[in-house]
């Protein structure tokens, strides 16, 4: 037992090495370039250098005062907490309109032939239009600001969750439906109970392809259409040449992408554990 | 008299088949699937059905349970025409058909919330299921963290929990290790005398239709028609290495094994 722990140990710091050689590396290469003006300081600046810009960029601006605001309201002062609440917000919102949107409709038409055959021919001429392309005509229709931000991210997260909701319940297996009709379930017991569910692996994944377009839409929105969130951010910051600021920003995206991700993963995870292939607890 | 021996049909009539025709019709082909099949089982009677893949044994179940209706003819189950499936004729499928994403108990417990039992009902007729079928140490896993028996026996214990008069079987026992299904057909015919079910059980298995069967229903390859119907008047347990049994064995292998020649004729006539 004690041999076994030991063991894992070791492979632990094995594996920690493993994964955090290529980046380190890379990180040390690209501070000794910076360093020796390999390149201007101003198209690569130093990782370090970036870092402070990072912290910079993360910090309240103002002295902390007790009597004019809270510690806690304070310390998320600064620009960074604004422009990532921003940008979360708007994601949030607009994944929440498209997916609203996609979800029952994605069930009526896996569920219904006919009402299938009607939305069909719409979707496959729309689908292929990617949500950029719409930047012209959500400004002309809903001019500046957040409006046309919900509209283009929501546009994103729509046709990846329909598509995935309506192909989960088509394809739910025959056995399970015949199973449920013999236990006497009615037509509104089958779908809740058993088609629902069934297409869950399916609804999951669209919703996460959908999430992770919505995200992309946000950055492109905030480019054009808002004066605030990460993607304005490091539009502005290139306009000042600030070059530490825009990678400070990227990689704050980055984090910001890879926590939605992972609590999409959660989630999946917890509500299939019933599924094969997922580990059991 | 053994307890097993009070089992067996009353001659009361449960399910009547009468000159029941099924076709299917598929890219200007047909396929007669049953032909012509008159049969009456009894309240309380254990029926195999036995015969090739193809012999249409698998319709005739389905025609029962209400998944395809016949073509022509009539088929009454629980005095009624069956012209849907529905809660008095249970289904046990060889795929086990569970939910996947509902545990053990729930399984069991699904037809029962349809029937719009109190929580205290249903709850208390999951415990006995679940301890009959000693399941009670996985009642809150899924059905993948079962090995196939286990969930063969969840299946029945849904369709039990049920209370209809009859049992229908589709192979449950076919995708099973020869131990496990040994075991799942002596725990089959103690429920079959508790419970006092009609039981019509599909099989391919000769053996197995010798076991557990009051009357054997030999099929034909297409047309599905019934060639022979063969009652087993013998007392449960059954020893499968008793003379009888082997000379029956031989005499069902002989007309199964006539149709499985013309299965494998007709199959090469195709090509």
């Amino acid at each position: 037992m004690h041999d076994r722990r030991k063991h894992s140990a070791a492979t632990l710091l094995k594996h920690l090495v493993h994964s955090t050689i290529i980046p380190v590396s890379l990180l040390v290469v690209w501070e000794v370039v910076s360093r020796y003006h390999v390149f201007s300081p101003q198209a690569l600046p130093a990782p370090s250098q970036v870092f402070l810009k990072w912290l910079e960029y993360a910090r309240p601006h103002e002295p902390y005062e007790a009597a004019r605001t809270s510690y806690i309201a304070w310390l998320f002062s600064g620009e960074l907490p604004h422009d990532l609440w921003a940008t979360f917000f708007r994601v949030f919102i607009g994944f929440l309109i498209g997916a609203g949107l996609a979800l029952p409709l994605g069930l009526f038409m896996g569920n219904f032939e006919r009402i299938y055959q009607l939305f069909n021919p719409l979707i496959q001429v729309l689908r292929p239009i990617p949500p950029i392309a719409y930047v012209p005509l959500s400004i002309l229709w809903f001019g500046l600001g957040n409006p046309p931000a919900f509209f283009l991210i929501s546009l994103g997260a729509f046709f990846p969750v329909l598509m995935n909701t309506i192909s989960g319940v088509r394809n739910v297996d025959a056995i399970y439906i015949r199973a449920a009709l013999n236990l006497g379930a009615s037509r509104m017991t089958l779908f809740s109970r058993v088609i629902m569910p069934s297409a869950m692996p399916h609804i999951l994944t669209g919703l996460r392809v959908g999430i992770g377009v919505a995200f992309i839409c946000v950055i492109v929105a905030e480019m054009i259409a808002v004066n605030n969130g990460l993607g304005y951010r490091i539009l502005e910051a290139r306009e000042f040449f600030w070059s530490d600021k825009i990678i400070a920003g990227m990689i704050t995206i980055g984090l910001l992408g890879l926590a939605i991700d992972t609590v999409m993963s959660r989630i999946n995870n917890y509500l299939l554990r019933w599924h094969r292939g997922m580990e059991s607890s | 008299m053994d307890a097993m021996a009070a089992a067996g049909g009353n001659g009361v009539p449960i399910v009547r088949i009468e000159k029941v025709n099924k076709v299917f019709r598929s890219d200007n082909r047909e396929i007669v699937a049953l032909r012509d099949i008159t049969l009456e089982i009894s309240r309380g009677e254990f029926v195999c059905i036995l015969g090739p893949s193809g012999c249409g044994k698998s319709t005739l179940l389905n025609a029962i349970a209400g998944f395809t209706l016949p073509s022509s003819g009539t088929l009454i189950a629980n005095d009624r025409e069956v012209t849907a499936p529905g809660p008095d004729r249970a289904m046990v499928f060889q795929e086990y058909a569970l939910f996947p994403w509902m545990t053990v108990a729930e399984n069991i417990a699904f037809g029962l919330e349809i029937k719009n039992l109190s929580k205290m009902e249903t709850r208390s007729r999951v415990d006995a299921l679940l301890e009959k079928f000693q399941l009670t140490d996985f009642r809150d896993r899924f059905p993948k963290d079962l090995s196939g028996g286990m969930r063969q026996r969840v299946a029945i214990a849904r369709s039990l929990a049920l209370d209809s008069p009859m049992l229908l079987m589709d192979e449950p026992f076919g995708a099973l290790d020869a131990l496990t299904r040994s075991s799942l057909q002596d725990e089959l015919l103690r429920i079959w005398v508790e419970f006092k079910k009609t039981i019509v059980f599909v099989t391919h298995s000769i053996q197995e239709s010798i076991v557990l069967a009051d009357r054997v229903v030999v099929m034909t390859y297409r047309p599905g028609t019934i060639k022979k119907i063969v009652p087993v008047n013998i007392l449960h347990p059954r020893d499968i290495s008793s003379p009888w049994f082997i000379s029956l064995q031989q005499e069902l292998t002989e007309m199964v094994m006539e149709e499985q020649e013309r299965s494998q004729k007709a199959e090469s006539d195709m090509k």
